[in-house]
């Protein structure tokens, strides 16, 4: 069996093939569960896991209490608002008392990044980055991967395209360095003023257009365009971004036969993916959301429980 | 009368040229006499043998944070840490709270000195009232205050026309500017330097080109004006060439870089280590190099430390959160003495660096050993290994960049207008 020795997941960077396969199989497994009459196991009956949410989020938040739920773990999850993360109590102040209720595992969203890596220096319960800042989103980035997997039957070999708002997306980054790590090439496209600065360092090829960005593509994976994005004059319209980087069902007729289309949600339709996109034959936006609860059940059975440590 | 002989020392002094084995005897204040062998029945002798009898080492740009931030350092303690570090005195940068931009501040600062201060003190005053880029100061006064230069450090001056206004206007009383220059819209949102440790961190960048966009400016305007102009911390490539063609173009302009652009880089911010986080960030590794070589060429002229006490308030936080600035003075000589080391400057020309030439461009006492002159003399020993301890500093904050490095030497007794401000126990 494959050793898994982690106590958190960070990111995705420094997370080698095997461990990923590993979490991935582990996924596989679990998933069976979600489909049963009675959808729980004891296994993590008795643990302790906190969501820690610094930052607005309702589906990566229910999907990581429901992964908890399903193995009998007791949960609570705590937000920003109503909390004395709004009252000016620091970051470590707020974990230290976090950890004198005595959780086996701390689940995390922040605005900013390496928050976790900061948590992880301070606190002992392992930590799961549910996003921090713009830098990693390491269970979308996997969860992403246990659908291609699942629907083209690898991860080696593919070539993904991932395009829009590149530069403040953690998703984007994970599945850049996991999608890597398996053997897939990674594309990526959108506006200069979307992509981090030298993005090359990444290992990416950048593409000039939608026509190169989609061509011969094994999956396509659009994110979302933040509104506020427009208020920092880093587009001049929604239209025109539709126009230039929206995924319309046309553009699909270069990329490979059975390409998958992909999305980390919420969609702003007509924007960044058109509707007959999102809810065409291609699309596998809402077999994400399902495997989002298995690859969280994965991760929590891995870090938590002693015999696979 | 007090007395005290540092014998048998080599005596180095850049400025005369002189390098010779021999003593020196302080009396009071001043050097009475130097050079061969000295006798003095009365004097506490220092013996110097096989360590280096230097001008006391003069830091261009410290933040001693008082008034209204005690807690992160103090007059006291601030200049402990230059005297520590080998400084014999320190020029301390206008954003306190309140900024220094008036007479009763630089008052302050001079009279709290005055009692606590363990090094002479060399008060900054503002450009514009409260730093805010809008009124100039009174510089007239600040000037007559004991103010030896203004500067924006912290918060430059956003508005070409003004900083026109102000260097004009300093120009008319002789008063050096210290330019911290940056483009702060083009820096905005920045946490450290843009490129692919940022990129690959998430964090916001912080391009050179907003550095070298403002040294462009001030040193332009520095033309126009005709002031004094000192350009604070240079960290890129592309300012050390801005510097050297202002330069050849007879611009009156001088540079500093601090150790930690001459030895750091931005991979070093690692896992988010906000102990590597200051404004202007850690450049690329070429950068760096770029910088040495300014530095060795004389395009930058001197070494500062640019001496930033922030405490764990403002730094165990997260990296977009966190203070900008690290602390310098405990740590500069040492750091300086590995790149001797390693062949890159000797120490005459560091020495240089951090004491003639700091002293010349802001007119300063001290930077050489001449009899008759002030008895600032900073005793190093090039070959005492130590090891970094934050928990040892005299600073009231431990955010170094450098903690747990091996460092080949340090100052061993630091000696301040006639009066031992730091001697290291052997």
């Amino acid at each position: 069996m494959t050793q898994f020795n982690r106590r958190h997941l960070l990111g995705l960077e420094g997370v080698s093939a095997d461990e990923i396969s590993h979490i991935l199989d582990t996924a596989d497994n679990l998933k069976e569960i979600n489909q049963r009459p009675i959808k729980k196991v004891p296994t993590l009956r008795g643990r302790l896991v906190i969501n820690f949410f610094y930052e607005a989020s309702t589906r990566t938040r229910t999907s990581f209490e429901l992964a908890a739920k399903r193995l009998s773990a007791d949960t609570f999850s705590l937000t920003a608002s109503g909390s004395s993360m709004t009252k000016g109590e620091t970051l470590i102040d707020t974990a230290k008392n976090l950890e004198a209720m005595a959780p086996d595992l701390i689940v995390m969203r922040h605005s900013s990044a390496g928050a976790p890596h900061l948590l992880a220096r301070h606190i002992k319960p392992s930590i799961i980055n549910a996003g921090d800042g713009a830098h990693e989103h390491p269970t979308q980035a996997l969860l992403d991967m246990m659908t291609i997997r699942q629907k083209l039957g690898r991860l080696d070999g593919l070539k993904v395209s991932i395009i829009g708002d590149i530069a403040h997306s953690r998703v984007a980054r994970s599945n850049i360095i996991g999608l890597q790590t398996m053997g897939s090439a990674v594309r990526v496209f959108g506006p200069r003023t979307l992509l981090p600065p030298q993005v090359e360092s990444l290992g990416v090829e950048v593409a000039n257009d939608m026509r190169q960005a989609v061509e011969d593509a094994d999956v396509v994976m659009m994110l979302r365009v933040q509104r506020e994005r427009l208020e920092d004059v880093l587009f001049p319209s929604l239209r025109e971004y539709a126009q230039r980087f929206g995924l319309a069902a046309r553009h699909l007729q270069k990329a490979k036969p059975g390409v998958l289309v992909m999305h980390p949600g919420p969609i702003n339709r007509g924007v960044e993916m058109s509707p007959e996109v999102a809810d065409g034959p291609y699309s596998v936006i809402l077999e994400q959301v399902a495997n989002g609860v298995a690859v969280r059940m994965a991760l929590l059975y891995l870090l938590l429980n002693p015999e696979t440590r | 009368m007090s007395r005290i002989l540092l014998k048998g020392g080599r005596l180095l002094c850049p400025a005369s040229g002189l390098d010779e084995t021999g003593d020196l005897l302080i009396q009071d204040q001043s050097i009475a006499q130097l050079g061969g062998e000295i006798q003095a029945e009365d004097a506490r002798v220092i013996p110097c043998a096989g360590l280096v009898v230097a001008p006391g080492l003069i830091d261009l740009h410290v933040h001693l944070r008082q008034p209204g931030h005690e807690y992160k350092e103090t007059i006291a303690s601030g200049s402990a840490a230059a005297a520590a570090g080998g400084f014999t005195a320190v020029c301390c940068m206008p954003n306190t709270d309140p900024v220094n931009d008036s007479r009763a501040v630089t008052d302050f600062i001079l009279e709290t000195a005055a009692k606590e201060a363990a090094a002479r003190v060399y008060p900054v005053g503002a450009i514009t009232m409260g730093l805010k880029g809008e009124a100039l100061t009174e510089m007239a006064e600040l000037r007559e205050a004991g103010c030896v230069a203004v500067s924006d450090d912290g918060r430059p001056v956003a508005d070409s026309r003004l900083m026109r206004r102000a260097l004009e206007y300093a120009a008319s009383f002789d008063l050096p500017v210290i330019c911290h220059s940056e483009d702060l819209k083009l820096a905005a949102g920045g946490h450290m330097h843009e490129g692919p440790t940022a990129t690959r961190l998430g964090l916001g960048g912080i391009p050179a080109q907003a550095e070298v966009l403002a040294i462009e400016r001030d040193l332009a305007l520095a033309g126009l004006s005709g002031a004094q102009v000192h350009i604070a911390h240079v960290s890129c490539a592309g300012s050390v060439e801005a510097v050297k063609r202002a330069k050849s173009q007879g611009v009156r302009c001088t540079a500093e870089t601090a150790p930690h652009y001459l030895t750091l880089c931005d991979q070093d911010v690692g896992d988010y280590d906000t102990h590597f986080k200051m404004n202007p960030p850690l450049r690329s590794a070429a950068d760096r190099q770029a910088v040495r070589q300014g530095l060795i060429q004389g395009v930058i002229d001197v070494v500062a430390t640019d001496h930033a006490p922030h405490s764990i308030l403002e730094k165990q936080v997260e990296f977009d959160q966190a203070a900008f600035g690290v602390v310098g003075l405990e740590t500069a000589l040492g750091v300086m003495l590995q790149l001797v080391e390693q062949g890159e400057l000797d120490l005459a020309g560091l020495i240089r660096r951090m004491s003639a030439i700091p002293a010349q461009i802001l007119g300063l006492a001290g930077g050489k050993l001449n009899p008759g002159g002030p008895a600032d003399v900073t005793v190093l020993a090039p070959e005492l290994a130590w090891k970094v301890e934050p928990e040892a500093f005299r600073s009231l904050s431990r955010n170094t960049p450098f903690a747990g490095w091996e460092l080949p030497g340090r100052a061993l007794a630091t000696i301040c207008g006639g009066r031992i401000t730091h001697l290291l126990e052997k």
